[in-house]
């Protein structure tokens, strides 16, 4: 911890290739710009020129990996000034880039993933006629990203943030003449501000208490801050969090979003949005790991623990491909969640889950994106069934990507999801035993609804064969094109290879950005762990199989479930409490104000109006026209002015 | 018996000028009226002059002659052209300009 | 010291001045009075004329006389002559009606008249309660040139540029009056029938077409017979207004010798018609 406390110190001006790492932001915000303004006259190359920027992203990416990778570990920290942004009095903010292992490998994720992402969108999108546009909106998404993980402030940080934001409910509403689009943009959007209004809040707090919203300073002084300023400013930035990540109470934008096209929902997903909130928490690692910070930890744990479990509950009941998806992400970014609330023995863990989830959601979501592209975009599972043999590149990588979600051994899930149940369980006490067993149990529910997609999807009868979709068109299913088949075979193959890698060498990587992994031991060994919760996806996956796998499944979905069931097909009630202890009330608040608006202001307003209106209607009355009436009020004014004079004189 | 008289047969003859005014309609007769405190105000002059014993009060009743005689004339003149074109000489009559 | 003694005693007020006060005082209220009271509007301009010559007799007694004979000359003599003349074209018999048409008009009136001449009274009564006349008398005696001279002297010298402009005042008002009294009715010429046509179509006359005839010579010899239009429907227009605005006593008799039920002539009458 004492390590973490002095990184600040650490900090260098960076040179060299590193202090070109504003190209990073430069390139997508290109792309952006002229595919935004250059408007119509782009069509043509726009998607080639929106994926070259961000792979030439992802390349320089690679050679400033490279680069830190052959500095020493404690002359990774590198700050890159770019100007002063904000020089107010008090507050200078400073516009700078913080190019550490941390931000390196969010960048190294986004710009890799987000290249494979936008190479996969030029075919899926390759019918709409706004293509560029599409395009332009995932480089603004790039970019803000990019900003996000790269600023070396809280407020670059907030930027960033906020321009994900945006760039999220530009897409998530792409089809934008649908009303479901439009409304799950407007709830993203919505939901993210509350989440955001925490953030914002974190800053004041800090430049009020720190005087300063630079990493450097900040982190350098939080050691001295009052707990309660620790405590408040920790649970105001997971507020953030969960607003970005999709967190409980928060997560009810994240299947909504699954609206937009599916390329969105994999880079929602995998590669940007969802990750800011993990981001946000490891790279305020220094102020988590302060002793002062352990009741903040232990909501954040909560956080995460909640979410994971309502995410796999709902993922259980859906029947829509790419919102069993999203749910599956609400839960596995509450494993990221839970880890990083565990503190110095669980930041890795947490990063490391991430990437790898970045890996196979994405291969997963592209898949079913490739899917629903074969199939005239149906979505619901009940309605597909037995498409291996139709699409088998697509079926073999989705297994893939299926099974390193599931945490089949030694593929990628296995190594990172099993470490967090492990450090969970290492925690101790029951605190421990109660994390561990909701981890574990969230394990065995994730093998459950993974397999029943993936036998409704691609397994059992062809179930769409006398089905014809929405629009009267019968189902030619059949393998998609190269452009989105090639991300799909290499995001499988960092399915399946890029845990056992990235779990020897993340840890110590990260060492100078969140500090040491502490290794600590709970109730259970290691390897006891890791059987277990093999066991228990095992167990899973076989009642799946055993539900789903030798029945035939109804066509449409069974309407009399038990409570559980239809509990969870209602989101568990999430949209219901967020309408009934925040949407009800702010419409009775907004009807009361409007009454209020309507009646008292108005009403004085208007009432004023209309009783200098009405007496003057009445006063005009005076004015009848009649010479002799104006001398007798001139005579009578003129009686009052000698009066008056008189009194005067006399008095 | 001073001076004082006259100033206050002044100020009847004034008072009267000025409910003529105020209740009579035959606008030439309000005219009349009108040159009735006009008179009751040189009496004042007039009256002042000699108790100051300085001629500017007659001169400037002189004055208020003059100004009345040219007031007459265009006077009486508006009066003729009202006449002419509304065929009555009642002030109450013109009462266009109004709310 | 003993002059200044001697003048203010010279201005006293003396008792003919008095007397004469108290005769033309009353008198000159009497003629407002009157002139505010008289419904029609000539004795209105003789009341006035009274007070005029009232008040142009007490300026003499006050050491004014030529403001005196000023004021019996030419406001009196010209300028009142000048009112009556206006009367006389405007026409003697507008009298004012009784009715007053402004609610309240005469009683508040009064109330701020007698409000006003209290007040005034009341000031004057408390400013003026021991006055001793300074008089002109000395003045007038110094050098001896008199009233007239000395205002003469006072306007041609202390006074002169206020007289000058009184000239451009009198001029300009000579002229105002000229343009106001002045009628040019063959300014645009007489109408051409082409003219009054176009006119009457523009709407400038009540309706473009003459009014029509009554129907006299169809039913019966009387103007009273209203024309039938082509539908049968009686035209309103066709009758003069005067018929309808007309007493209907006044025509009883002419009714009965049209009707025929008037007792005719007496034949043995020598004078028809005038035996009563």
């Amino acid at each position: 911890m004492t390590g973490t406390m002095n990184l600040a110190a650490e900090v260098q001006q960076a040179s060299g290739v590193a202090s070109m790492a504003w190209l990073l932001l430069v390139l997508p915000a290109f792309g952006a710009a002229v595919l935004l303004i250059g408007g119509k006259r782009t069509d043509k190359w726009g998607h080639l020129l929106g994926s070259a920027t961000v792979i030439a992203a992802f390349v320089y990416g690679v050679v400033l990996f490279l680069d830190t990778k052959s500095l020493g570990a404690e002359d990774r920290l590198r700050d890159v000034h770019l100007f002063d942004w904000i020089p107010v009095n008090a507050l200078d903010v400073e516009f700078g880039l913080r190019v550490d292992p941390l931000s390196l490998t969010f960048v190294l994720l986004i710009t890799g993933v987000g290249s494979l992402i936008h190479i996969y969108s030029i075919g899926y999108m390759s019918d709409d006629r706004n293509r560029r546009r599409f395009f332009a909106y995932l480089n603004l998404f790039v970019a803000a990203m990019l900003l996000l993980v790269l600023g070396n402030g809280f407020v670059t940080l907030y930027f960033g943030w906020e321009g994900v934001g945006l760039a999220s409910y530009l897409l998530i509403g792409w089809y934008q003449d649908k009303d479901f689009a439009a409304t799950a943009a407007k709830k993203a959007f919505l939901m993210n501000r509350v989440g955001d209004v925490g953030l914002a809040l974190a800053i004041f707090i800090m430049f009020k208490t720190m005087g300063s919203t630079q990493y450097d300073v900040v982190f350098a002084q939080i050691g001295n801050q009052s707990t309660a300023t620790v405590v408040s400013i920790g649970i105001l930035l997971l507020l953030g969090a969960c607003g970005k990540s999709g967190q409980f109470p928060l997560q009810a934008w994240l299947p909504d979003a699954m609206a937009g096209p599916t390329p969105v929902s994999a880079l929602i997903h995998a590669a940007t949005m969802v990750t800011a909130g993990v981001y946000l928490i490891a790279r305020s690692s220094p102020l988590y790991s302060l002793p002062q910070a352990e009741d903040a930890r232990l909501v954040v744990m909560i956080v995460g623990a909640v979410t994971l479990l309502i995410g796999c509950v709902i993922g259980c009941a859906y029947d829509d491909f790419k919102k069993v998806l999203a749910y599956s992400t609400v839960s596995q970014i509450g494993y990221m969640i839970l880890a990083v609330g565990l503190g110095p023995a669980g930041y890795a863990f947490g990063i490391l889950h991430l990437l790898t989830h970045g890996f196979f959601k994405a291969g997963l979501f592209l898949g079913a994106g490739s899917v629903m592209h074969g199939m005239n975009d149906e979505g619901n599972i009940r309605r597909l069934g037995g498409l291996a043999r139709k699409m088998p590149i697509t079926f073999v990588t989705w297994t893939l990507g299926y099974l390193a979600l599931i945490g089949f051994p030694f593929l990628s899930g296995y190594f990172s999801k099993d470490a967090i149940i492990a450090a969970a369980f290492s925690e101790g006490g029951g605190r421990g035993w109660v994390f561990g067993g909701i981890a574990l149990l969230g394990a065995g529910l994730t093998a459950f609804y993974m397999t029943r997609l993936l036998i409704l999807v691609f397994l059992g009868k062809p179930r769409w064969e006398n089905l014809k979709s929405e629009d009267g068109r019968a189902y030619h299913p059949h393998e998609s094109g190269w452009t989105m088949t090639l991300p799909m075979i290499v995001l499988a193959v960092g399915s399946v290879g890029a845990g056992a890698i990235l779990s020897g060498i993340l840890p110590e990587w990260l060492t100078p950005s969140i500090g040491e992994l502490v290794e600590e031991h709970g109730p259970l060994s290691h390897t006891l762990i890791a059987v277990l919760t093999v066991a228990i996806s095992a167990i899973g996956a076989a009642t799946a199989f055993v539900v789903f796998g030798r029945r035939e499944q109804p066509v449409t979905r069974p309407a009399r479930v038990s409570f559980p069931v239809r509990a969870a097909r209602a989101d568990l009630y999430g949209n219901h409490l967020n309408e009934a202890l925040f949407a009800r009330p702010g419409v009775w608040l907004t009807r009361f104000l409007v009454f209020v608006d309507n009646r008292g202001v108005d009403g004085l307003v208007n009432g004023i109006a209309a009783g200098l209106g009405g007496s003057s209607g009445r006063l005009r009355r005076l004015q009848t026209g009649f010479v002799r009436s104006y001398a007798l009020s001139m005579l009578g004014g003129s009686i009052l002015v000698i009066a008056a004079l008189l009194m005067v004189r006399f008095a | 018996m001073t001076p004082t008289y006259y100033l206050l047969l002044s100020a009847l003859l004034f008072t009267i000028g000025a409910v003529g005014v105020l209740v009579r309609r035959n606008a030439i007769v309000v005219f009349m009226c009108v040159e009735l405190m006009l008179n009751a105000v040189n009496l004042s002059l007039v009256t002042f002059a000699r108790i100051n014993g300085s001629l500017s009060g007659q001169v400037m009743a002189f004055f208020v002659m003059v100004v009345a005689a040219a007031e007459v004339v265009v006077g009486l003149a508006i009066i003729m052209s009202i006449f002419r074109t509304r065929r009555t000489a009642s002030v109450d009559d013109s009462n266009l300009l109004k709310y | 010291m003993s002059a200044m003694v001697l003048a203010q005693a010279a201005n006293q007020v003396s008792t003919g001045e008095a007397v004469a006060f108290w005769v033309l005082g009353p008198l000159a209220l009497a003629g407002g009075l009157g002139m505010i009271f008289a419904r029609n509007a000539v004795h209105s301009a003789l009341f006035l004329v009274m007070t005029m010559l009232s008040l142009g007799v007490i300026y003499m007694v006050q050491q004014a006389p030529f403001l005196g004979f000023v004021q019996i000359i030419v406001y009196t003599g010209a300028i009142m002559m000048l009112f009556l003349f206006v009367l006389m074209l405007v026409g003697r018999d507008s009298s004012d009606s009784v009715v007053e048409v402004l609610r309240g008009q005469r009683l508040w009136a009064g109330v701020l008249g007698v409000g006003l001449a209290v007040l005034i009274v009341a000031a004057v009564g408390r400013a003026f309660t021991d006055v001793t006349a300074v008089g002109l008398a000395g003045e007038q005696a110094n050098g001896g040139k008199g009233n007239v001279a000395n205002i003469g002297l006072s306007i041609f010298d202390e006074y002169l540029f206020p007289f000058e402009l009184t000239s451009a005042l009198l001029i300009t008002a000579a002229v105002g009056a000229m343009v106001l009294g002045y009628v040019d009715r063959h300014l645009r010429g007489k109408r051409t029938q082409k003219e009054l046509v176009e006119a009457r179509f523009r709407g400038e006359h009540d309706r473009p077409s003459p009014l029509p005839g009554p129907g006299v010579f169809a039913t019966s010899n009387s103007v009273a017979t209203p024309a039938l239009l082509p539908d049968g429907s009686v035209a309103e227009e066709s009758l003069s207004r005067l018929i309808d605005a007309t007493a209907s006593e006044k025509l009883d008799e002419e009714r009965k010798a049209v009707a025929g039920t008037l007792p005719g002539p007496d034949a043995r009458a020598l004078a028809p018609g005038k035996e009563k």
